[in-house]
């Protein structure tokens, strides 16, 4: 069983996701939306290039706060997440968090995503079961 | 110009969704989760789920199709060239597992403009076969320049 107390950091998770890897994704969740696939569609519409889709970071963050938890996938019992930032392919993500409060067999923990200064996530709430 | 508020309240036809152990797998590796849960049926059983359990943000797979039809409704009326996916939740009841159907609603709960951004927020909610919630979800949409 996990052991969580207030203040202290999760470790966390640093991944890279590859050229395709939403497409990948677009596969795996059934959301095709062009922004994540296509650069000419991309830059069509005023972004720089294809975007990561933000379920998928969300998905990145889930996966964070699951393993601070254990690793029991039934751990997880709610997540609240903002999107601010795009994420960007080839482009390091690091996830990090901090519980907030633990005690009574569960815990908070408020987790950020993050490509260098750019928050892609920002104020997730991670709340799980110890 | 003023945002439509008429469709605050309304629901959507349901969907439904029978969960398979490979398309679990399939997004267990995209995410890069790597327990034995989410591939191998012994080791889920042994877990103590009935069988292959999902990942939880897995949810997106099989309550997502729910929100398409309330995500384009005129009623709604959102333009889609200026909106972004500004906030998402989940809240997480029994697991779901390779062979389980889900049930999935959607409702507008509010249509409401701040800033001179429109925040359109629609609910989930996902109920297995034997009529448990599964998941919760609660999906924010903002439309800049409304």
């Amino acid at each position: 069983m996990a052991e969580l107390n207030q203040g202290e950091q999760i470790a966390g998770l640093t991944v890279t996701p590859d050229k395709y890897l939403p497409h990948r994704y677009a596969g795996a969740s059934g959301d095709f939306n062009p922004i994540h696939i296509d650069p000419e569609f991309a830059k069509a519409v005023g972004l720089p290039n294809t975007i990561l889709h933000g379920l998928y970071m969300m998905g990145l963050v889930a996966r964070a706060a699951t393993e601070a938890a254990g690793g029991d996938p039934g751990s997880l019992q709610r997540l609240s997440v903002q999107f601010r930032g795009m994420g960007a392919p080839e482009t390091e993500i690091v996830v990090s968090g901090e519980v907030r409060e633990a005690g009574d067999g569960k815990a908070t923990i408020d987790v950020v995503a993050a490509q260098g200064e750019n928050q892609t996530i920002r104020n997730a709430e991670a709340e799980v079961a110890l | 110009m003023a945002i439509k508020t008429e469709a605050i309240g309304k629901q959507w036809p349901a969907t439904t969704y029978e969960v398979g152990k490979e398309k679990i797998g399939e997004y267990a590796r995209v995410i890069g989760l790597e327990s034995p849960v989410h591939f191998d049926r012994e080791a889920a059983k042994a877990a103590g789920y009935r069988d292959v359990v999902a990942p939880p943000m897995f949810c997106v797979v099989y309550s997502a199709p729910a929100l398409g039809p309330a995500m384009f409704d005129p009623e709604v009326g959102m333009n889609f060239a200026a909106m972004v996916h500004g906030g998402q939740e989940f809240a997480w009841s029994e697991p779901a597992c390779s062979g389980d159907e889900i049930t999935t609603t959607a409702e507008c709960l509010e249509i409401y403009e701040k800033d001179g951004k429109g925040f359109y927020v629609f609910e989930t909610v996902s109920t297995n076969q034997d009529g448990a919630e599964v998941v919760r979800g609660t999906w924010t949409n903002i439309v800049r320049g409304v």
